[in-house]
């Protein structure tokens, strides 16, 4: 036997800890419970009206969803992301979390908070997520929290969600948006946040919204157009920390750009899944094009890992200004760039989105990686670049 | 100081869970003050895992290492060393409960 000194050990620094021979094919997977919403957020790209009766109709029941956690489970996963809509909504969620629970599975919940009453919150605290709840924030004040999720009441109850948390020591972080409602509040929200026993770090924004997912209103599409900032506006919100922000996007730069190549799918896509309200497993949580999805009511988790996903992220373009451009580009990575962004603004899987476009070029400007007039699909030498990006580090 | 007795009989705790993962015992955390951080789970090394098989509520330890010496080649007070060590973690975070004694 081993003459081992610690026989049980924690995983806390690292999941990758606990496997010695090799990881389970499944290791994270994302349940949207619902699309429905109880806040009618202006820039969302999926909410449906809470009381969407055909859409509640058509979503799983908490058996279907027990029985895919329970699969779940058995692939090896080790956590699963509650998301939505706002996955507090189901009626069923504490069965449904229960059910996660006792199989050994960690919870990671994103939510509005709104629906955090003493009940839940004496239930997190007793039977705990293992993973910090994430509290989406539409603004610190009631006008403009209500300019954004246009509910009534909905600021006093998201308060008072955040609260209970506080009070019951739920470990949770919070999330900020970038709106014309809640950009005089930056400084505000981040002294906030600062005061959350759990948040270590500056709170992440969402600024350059997605267009609906589901490409189900253009109406809506042009909302959100016309919510997202200039580029460079944008960049300045990730930029609020200059220094530390320049040290992480270099940082960022050196290990994880560089030109994909003609395939469609060189992110993770497939290899974790995020299964939709209504049991279709998509590739990850943003793509909704319908032939990307496995209907899990017609064929295993395990065959859609094993066979439908591999096959998926086989697939190369064949779109000609995509392979002269997005292809060869070596700010991919810095560009958010991906099918699911192609399938929301353009019906397509690799149609170029010139709006994520101008902001990688934009970042990429500023930390010296290419000049003003250059494309970052012209440059050969661009290894020499990222590697310059060391002494500038410096 | 040591105080595990030989002769008690334990059972893995309804307070976490138990997982077997590509040969590997995973132990989740079911209710609150287990682990150290908010997202602590636990593997046990290849001695905690032939250990924690064994202990299933009927076989004290004394019985369980007179398991594993059958198929170790390996000194039977190195066994109980190993036994008495694992244990002495697992209480201490209240991941087993004892169940009785021969």
């Amino acid at each position: 036997m081993q003459n081992g000194t610690k026989y049980c050990v924690s995983a806390s620094a690292g999941e990758w800890r606990l496997w010695t021979n090799k990881a389970p094919l499944l290791r994270h997977l994302d349940l949207e419970l619902t699309e429905r919403c109880n806040n009618n957020c202006i820039h969302c790209s999926i909410n449906l009206p809470s009381n969407d009766q055909k859409a509640r109709a058509s979503e799983l029941d908490k058996e279907e969803w027990a029985e895919i956690l329970r699969t779940a489970a058995d692939l090896g996963a080790l956590r699963v992301r509650f998301t939505g809509g706002e996955p507090l909504l189901r009626e069923d969620f504490e069965e449904i979390y229960l059910c996660a629970r006792r199989l050994g599975l960690k919870v990671l919940l994103f939510t509005n908070a709104r629906k955090i009453d003493f009940h839940l919150a004496d239930l997190f605290s007793r039977i705990p997520l293992l993973e910090k709840i994430e509290v989406s924030v539409y603004g610190l004040h009631t006008k403009s929290y209500e300019a954004v999720s246009r509910s009534r009441g909905s600021y006093r109850e998201f308060h008072q969600g955040v609260e209970r948390l506080k009070s019951h020591g739920i470990p949770f972080i919070v999330n900020g948006t970038y709106l014309p409602a809640t950009k005089n509040e930056i400084c505000e929200f981040q002294s906030w946040a600062s005061q959350i026993p759990w948040m270590k770090t500056s709170p992440a924004y969402s600024v350059f919204f997605d267009l609906r997912s589901r490409r189900d209103s253009e109406n809506k599409n042009e909302v959100i157009r016309s919510l997202r900032p200039e580029p460079e506006e944008g960049i300045r919100i990730f930029a609020r920390d200059e220094e530390s922000y320049i040290r992480n996007i270099i940082h960022f730069c050196q290990r994880y750009i560089g030109p994909p190549g003609e395939h469609l799918f060189p992110c993770g896509a497939g290899l974790s899944g995020c299964v939709d309200a209504y049991g279709r497993l998509q590739p990850c949580l943003s793509l909704r094009h319908p032939d990307t999805g496995f209907d899990l009511k017609r064929g295993s988790m395990r065959r859609a890992f094993e066979e439908f996903f591999p096959q998926l992220r086989q697939i190369k373009s064949r779109n000609v200004e995509y392979l002269n451009r997005c292809a060869r580009c070596f700010l991919h990575g810095l560009c958010s760039q991906c099918p699911a962004k192609s399938w929301s603004e353009h019906g397509t899987l690799d149609t170029p989105v010139e709006y994520l476009c101008d902001v990688a070029h934009i970042q990429a400007c500023q930390i010296g990686l290419i000049k003003e007039s250059e494309k970052g699909w012209e440059i050969m030498d661009w290894r020499l670049r990222i590697s310059k990006l060391k002494e500038k580090e410096k | 100081m040591n105080t595990i007795d030989l002769k008690t009989i334990y059972i893995p705790s309804k307070n976490v869970v138990s997982r077997e993962i590509e040969g590997e015992i995973i132990i989740v955390p079911l209710v609150a003050g287990i682990g150290d951080a908010e997202d602590d789970i636990f593997s046990l090394n290849e001695t905690g895992r032939a250990i924690w098989k064994l202990l299933d509520g009927k076989r004290s330890l004394s019985q369980v290492v007179a398991v594993l010496q059958e198929g170790y080649d390996t000194e039977k007070e190195e066994i109980a060393r190993d036994v008495i060590g694992l244990i002495t973690e697992l209480e201490k975070r209240q991941m087993i409960i004892k169940t009785g004694s021969e």
